[in-house]
């Protein structure tokens, strides 16, 4: 089986997350990592292979600056067998519809020769978290779409996943080739073993340009963008609140006294 | 005035409140349609629901031939509707099977998206102007559509529903669903259960318990049914098998921007703030006064839920009389 798994590198939520001057996403002064989100496409990946046996190969695929390469890295460090980062300076500052453009034409690249079953994708990134690029996928490739799964199971060319959809549980099938999509129900990422850190140094690992993929650089890039930020502005802080401390029951009823005051009672 | 077209939300004819406010903000952006893909026999019930809100036209697709399948079919409508119809802008829920239709619409129509959108406002003379809540709520983004017909997914509570008579005019509209439209079956569905509550996204107040419940959540239930309440819970709650998914806020749960949030034995983790940090006034009940939940309220308690809520629901319910 020929599986492509999606991972983004995206800067951490946990740091300081800013807007460059031209109102793209700040992604080289904050650090970036391997979406965690991803991870868990990268863990159903490596189940599927597991159990699908070992003429199956799992390659990550990540469109992103120099760095991204880190996220390519953790995927082979977890397991995966090939990395391919996709980079070029006219990239940057890409909408959904054009990172989704150069992931289509990647995989279709990686499938040149043997035909790509599965194409794997997160719930959402953890920076944009549009959660929609596996959809597109879908569109651009012709693909069926399994998309947003909390269980995953297969047998043969059949795929069969939970979907806690908005408004009921379903059961989602298709045949392979399909794009999935996994969310972070499925089941917990393994963590990269010392071996599999040492491995992922040997794995191959390819970097592509535009011109690999037959994309042209008018296509993609913040120029091209169908979508326009017209303006980012950090959101105030929110005024600090009366914090009170409760003895004797004292917190309950102050805390109704602020319900009521505000007309919530 | 050009048309925007609404995609009614639903649940098999059953009108949801989003709808409201999506067809309030499209009368801002032009004359307002509503798309109702549903079951044919309830469309004349949707079509009184939606002129209400000022509905001048109402496409009915019925969805017999759709509804066995996963989004592409929608989206597939969609875009025939689109051309036909060459509207200025087409707003559709913001739910997990709405930003995907609208992912697949950006595709086929060659045209931009934006999702999650918290505000829609008419441009000067062009594509209308969103704001994004984006960062975990932490910075405000303006965005429009430079290319095509904007799609545009907008989020629950995103404008107070205003009532006014539209023509409410039917039209039918039979699309022509594609094969590949239908590779992605639904085997099966199962219906969530109802509540008796409001709707965790649509809801004015959400009632939140976190891992300081313990796994009681009947303190958080209770205090949210003396204040008509939704439910909701942290990934820690969830993760440990308290409460079901479905009622998770945060990143990888729901996003809510009630009136009124209240957060209980919950840290206030940046992944639990990116789901509720636009709510208009914060609570929180927790014991540890250095929790980082306590940095964004408007009124915290520090103290145990366990003794605090009980009291506390016991004076609302003696105020409520
Ligand atoms: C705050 C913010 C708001 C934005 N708003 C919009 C908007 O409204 N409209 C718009 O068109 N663009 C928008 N963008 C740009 C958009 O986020 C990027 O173009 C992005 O590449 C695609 O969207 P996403 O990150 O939300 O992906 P999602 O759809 O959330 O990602 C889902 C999955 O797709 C795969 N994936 C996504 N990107 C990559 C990648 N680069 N490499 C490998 N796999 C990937 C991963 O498997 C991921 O889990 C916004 C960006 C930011 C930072
Ligand atoms: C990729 C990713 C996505 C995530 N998505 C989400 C998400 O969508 N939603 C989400 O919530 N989290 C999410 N998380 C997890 C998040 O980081 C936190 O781990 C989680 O929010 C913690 O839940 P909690 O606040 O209930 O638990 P804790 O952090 O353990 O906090 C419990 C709190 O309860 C207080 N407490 C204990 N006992 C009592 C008592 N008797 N009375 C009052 N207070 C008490 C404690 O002082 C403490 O502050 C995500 C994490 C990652 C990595």
């Amino acid at each position: 089986m020929n599986i492509v798994v999606c991972v983004k590198y995206v800067p951490d939520a946990t740091a300081d997350r800013q807007f460059e001057s031209d109102n793209t996403v700040d992604r080289v002064g904050v650090d970036g990592l391997l979406s965690e989100l991803d991870e868990y496409g990268v863990e159903q990946s490596l189940q599927i292979k597991e159990k699908a046996g070992d003429d199956t190969t799992v390659t990550a695929l990540c469109v992103g600056p120099e760095k991204a390469l880190d996220a390519v890295r953790k995927a082979l460090q977890m397991g995966a067998d090939k990395g391919v980062h996709v980079i070029d300076d006219a990239i940057a500052g890409s909408d959904a519809a054009a990172t989704s453009l150069v992931l289509a034409k990647a995989i279709e690249k990686i499938g040149a020769e043997t035909p790509v079953d599965l194409v794997v994708g997160g719930l959402a990134s953890t920076d944009a978290g549009m959660s929609v690029v596996p959809a597109m996928l879908a569109e651009r490739l012709g693909l069926p779409q399994v998309t947003l799964a909390s269980v995953v199971e297969f047998q043969g060319d059949q795929v069969r996943i939970k979907r806690d959809g908005d408004t009921a549980t379903e059961v989602i099938g298709g045949t392979m080739p399909l794009v999935l999509s996994v969310t972070d129900q499925s089941g917990e990422a393994r963590y990269p073993s010392f071996k599999g850190i040492m491995a992922a140094k040997k794995k191959p690992l390819e970097t592509w340009s535009l011109s690999d993929l037959g994309v042209e650089a008018d296509q993609v890039g913040l120029a091209a963008a169908w979508t326009e930020v017209v303006d980012t502005a950090a959101r105030p802080p929110r005024t600090a609140g009366e914090i009170v401390k409760d003895e004797d029951g004292s917190g309950a009823t102050a805390l109704a006294e602020f319900l009521a005051s505000k007309k919530f009672i | 005035m050009s048309e925007v077209l609404v995609v009614v939300d639903h649940v098999d004819g059953a009108v949801k409140k989003p709808t409201y406010e999506l067809l309030t903000i499209a009368k801002r952006l032009g004359e307002p349609s509503a798309v109702y893909i549903g079951p044919a026999d309830k469309a004349s019930e949707v079509t009184d629901k939606v002129k209400k809100y000022g509905a001048e036209k109402v496409y009915v697709v019925d969805d017999a031939q759709l509804k066995g399948y996963l989004v592409a079919p929608k989206a597939e409508a969609l875009a025939q509707l689109v051309e036909k119809a060459s509207p200025a802008a087409i707003l559709i829920p913001s739910s997990a099977e709405g930003k995907e239709i609208g992912g697949r619409l950006s595709i086929k129509l060659q045209s931009g998206l934006i999702t999650d959108a918290v505000d829609v406002q008419p441009g000067d003379g062009g594509a209308p102007v969103t704001t994004q809540s984006v960062f975990a709520g932490n910075f405000t983004v303006q965005a429009k559509v430079t290319q095509g017909t904007p799609i545009i997914t907008v989020k629950p509570n995103s404008a107070a529903p205003e009532e006014s008579e539209g023509a409410g005019a039917v039209e039918e509209f039979t699309p022509t669903i594609s094969d590949t439209a239908k590779t992605a079956q639904i085997v099966a569905a199962q219906p969530r259960q109802a509540t008796g509550r409001p709707e965790l996204t649509e809801a004015a107040i959400v009632v939140s318990g976190g891992r300081g419940t313990g796994g009681n959540f009947e303190p958080i239930e209770a205090l949210a049914d003396a204040l008509g309440a939704a439910v909701g819970a942290s990934r820690a709650a969830v993760d440990s098998g308290w409460m079901p998914h479905t009622f998770q806020v945060g990143q990888t749960g729901k996003t809510v921007s009630p009136q009124l949030y209240v957060a209980n034995g919950i840290s206030g983790a940046i992944q639990h703030r990116a789901g509720m940090q636009t709510s208009k006034t914060i609570v929180a009940v927790n014991k540890d006064e250095e929790a980082p939940m306590f940095e964004l309220v408007d009124f915290g308690v520090v103290g145990d839920l366990h003794t605090v809520l009980p009291a506390a629901t016991e004076e609302i319910n003696k105020r409520k009389g």
